[in-house]
């Protein structure tokens, strides 16, 4: 079961790099969120009580509150559906496709605690969404969509952290969670500004300051 | 003890939000600063070596950054006070918040003995020092936070990946419990290789975006050049001071691993590298706070380049990032003097402040004298003992490249230095009614007068614990 979960995720990975418009782009951030909470249940350590908890933290941030900071910022802001991006749809989907590979490369050449286990799909499943988010961050021209890459990138943080969960201490997980929370929160404050100040969210106004 | 640092601010926090006043609330600021640092030498008089490991505890190298920070912010809490009453129409809610959420972080990082616990903190300060850059709302500020939110976010993010491969170096040979710094330094020999190496790989990327070491570094000089010139002092003396204590834990492990070459090497690189950089972007470099930022990158160089050297220059290395925070708000408060008086951040407005505010330009000039490692100032006493141990340890091109660059920085900075500070005030320049004032010199000139004083004697005690921290930093408890 754990398995298919993983292999979702990377799916999604996939479904992001991809997407056109920003209400799909949602949707699936929306999907990887609920996934991701969903796994540690999967992989048979609710054993444990403060796992609960993190499953259920994890559900509501990942999968309802940060998408409803998204939403409401693009309905507020009324930003335009398209997406624009320096590199094609095709080009996103090959550089996320050789991220996934680089992810399996480095699983076989680390050297893992049990290898029949989930840790090395895991493992794969976080560079994945790794290289996805760093894709997203770097080749999209709105800053909505940097803030996607940088969920991205702390969801890969989170799926390479299960490996852990056991020895984790609780409020470290929580602690990483609120502090991903907040920092997006400011990041659409700031946003607002953004719209505010340059009449749109495009990047390329903001380079102004160079050398 | 030790939550009283941590606690205070945050007391303080709530007592200014129930004030309405903007003027009365500033002085919530100096007294914030003022009772840190007496519950700090206070905390430190009736310090004794803890019995049992905790979450929480203060041990020489946590207390040689904590003086830093605290020291520091009680200086800058006086400038903070009247730079906040000049913009009065400007809300100060936020800025004084910010400024005592991040005092109230910054003591709980230097007492933090797990590394989780030490990366949620340094989020949370960088999150917490945001909406400072912003202070002055306009289209650059815009810019500068957004960068700074963003490529400090992501290396943060990766600093975070280093970790959990630290943990799981632990992890994989079965080291239950906790993974406090002591655990892991004691069983240090016992972790597993490769994931220890990469995982400090990852932190130095990470962290060393937060402390500026080239090429991560590209946010300091835009935060640095549009911010407040109280708050560039605080991200460049405070800031960076935190993201190295975070680093230099890591570093411990692989040095008590046995991998402290490999470390070494990597710091070496790095710091002769962003020194190297900062030389490069000095040239010709026509904004004074930019100016300034690349300074900051180049003495950051200097500290990882200290730690890269090992042995006795660990010891003046972590004496560098003292006597950098205390010289460094030297010359951003009295840049952000000059620059009020013209209006203007760029050297083709600014020409002969000495003229125009003749204590500020005298402070930066002197500042300035300092930061190139004039004697009796502080960085001298670092730079040049950094200096013999890299000609007495390391290779002839390291040792000469590391010469070379900081003359050259000297050279770079003096041009401009100089076109700013002497020449005739143009004719045509922008007059206004700002000048010098007691409020906004006497905290520059006490940091200042600080700075000889410990440049030419520091206490027995304070040797004592700058020895034992750079212990710790070697991979011994």
């Amino acid at each position: 079961m754990c398995n298919i979960i993983i292999v979702l995720i990377v799916l999604t990975n996939f479904g992001i790099v991809t997407a056109n418009r920003i209400n799909r782009i949602i949707q699936i951030v929306i999907i990887q969120g609920i996934l991701l909470g969903l796994l540690p249940v999967t992989m048979g350590i609710w054993r444990h009580n403060h796992i609960l908890l993190i499953v259920c933290a994890t559900i509501i941030t990942k999968g309802y509150l940060i998408p409803y900071l998204f939403r409401h910022a693009t309905r507020k802001l009324k930003l335009t559906k398209e997406l624009t991006k320096y590199i094609s749809f095709n080009m996103s989907l090959v550089l996320c496709a050789l991220g996934t590979g680089f992810g399996l490369f480095l699983a076989k050449r680390f050297f893992l605690i049990n290898y029949d286990d989930y840790h090395m799909m895991i493992v794969i499943a976080s560079t994945s969404t790794f290289f996805s988010g760093f894709i997203l961050l770097i080749t999209r021209k709105k800053a909505l969509m940097q803030v996607v890459g940088y969920l991205m990138l702390e969801n890969s943080i989170y799926l390479f952290g299960l490996i852990l969960t056991e020895n984790m201490p609780l409020f470290i997980e929580m602690g990483i969670l609120l502090d991903l929370f907040v920092g997006i929160f400011l990041m659409m404050i700031v946003i607002r500004h953004i719209t505010a100040t340059f009449n749109s969210i495009d990047t390329r106004y903001l380079t102004e300051l160079k050398d | 003890m030790p939550w009283l640092l941590i606690l205070l601010p945050i007391i303080l926090l709530f007592i200014s939000l129930y004030i309405r006043d903007n003027v009365v609330r500033t002085y919530i600021l100096p007294i914030a600063g003022t009772s840190h640092l007496a519950s700090l030498l206070l905390t430190l008089w009736f310090w004794h070596q803890p019995l049992i490991v905790n979450w929480l505890n203060i041990d020489a190298l946590g207390s040689w950054i904590l003086i830093i920070i605290s020291t520091l912010f009680f200086l800058l809490s006086f400038y903070a006070k009247a730079y906040l009453c000049l913009h009065q129409k400007n809300d100060n809610r936020i800025f004084i918040i910010s400024f005592l959420i991040f005092l109230s972080l910054a003591s709980l990082l230097a007492q933090a003995q797990h590394p989780g616990l030490i990366w949620i903190t340094m989020e949370a300060i960088t999150l917490a020092t945001a909406p400072l850059i912003y202070f002055h709302h306009n289209r650059r500020s815009i810019e500068a936070i957004w960068k700074y939110l963003i490529l400090s976010s992501v290396g943060i993010t990766l600093a975070m990946l280093g970790t959990l491969f630290l943990a799981y170096s632990a992890n994989i040979e079965n080291i239950k419990g906790p993974l406090f710094f002591n655990t892991l330094i004691n069983n240090a020999k016992l972790l597993s290789k490769i994931w220890l190496k990469t995982g400090f790989i990852l932190s130095l990327v990470g962290y060393g975006t937060k402390i500026g070491l080239a090429p991560l570094h590209t946010w300091k000089p835009d935060v640095y050049g549009e911010s407040p010139g109280v708050v560039s002092a605080l991200l460049s003396g405070c800031l960076t001071t935190c993201a190295f204590l975070a680093l230099l834990r890591i570093f411990a492990i692989l040095v008590a691993a046995n991998e402290g070459h490999f470390a070494r090497q990597l710091m070496l690189s790095l710091g002769l590298f962003s020194m190297l950089w900062a030389m490069i972007f000095i040239i010709k470099q026509t904004d004074i706070k930019r100016m300034l930022a690349y300074s900051s990158v180049e003495h950051m160089g200097i500290i990882a380049v200290g730690i890269g050297f090992g042995g006795q220059a660990i010891i003046f290395a972590l004496f560098h990032m003292a006597a950098n925070a205390l010289i460094k708000s030297v010359l951003f408060m009295s840049a952000s003097n000059i620059i009020r008086c013209f209006a203007n951040n760029k050297l083709s407005y600014i020409n002969g402040a000495i003229r125009r505010t003749p204590i500020s330009a005298w402070l930066f000039f002197i500042g300035f004298l300092a930061i190139a490692g004039i004697p009796p100032f502080t960085i001298f006493i670092s730079e040049f003992n950094i200096s013999i141990i890299a000609i007495c340890k390391t290779h002839i091109i390291i040792w000469s490249l590391f010469l070379i660059l900081l003359c050259g920085i000297f050279l770079a900075m003096s041009s401009t230095v100089i076109k700013i500070i002497f020449g005739k005030p143009k004719v045509n320049r922008v007059r206004n009614n700002h000048k010098d004032t007691i409020a906004l010199t006497a905290p520059i000139i006490v940091t200042l007068f600080l700075s000889v004083i410990f440049g030419i004697w520091l206490p027995k005690s304070l040797v004592k614990m700058l020895q034992c921290a750079a212990c710790l930093v070697d991979g011994q408890i």
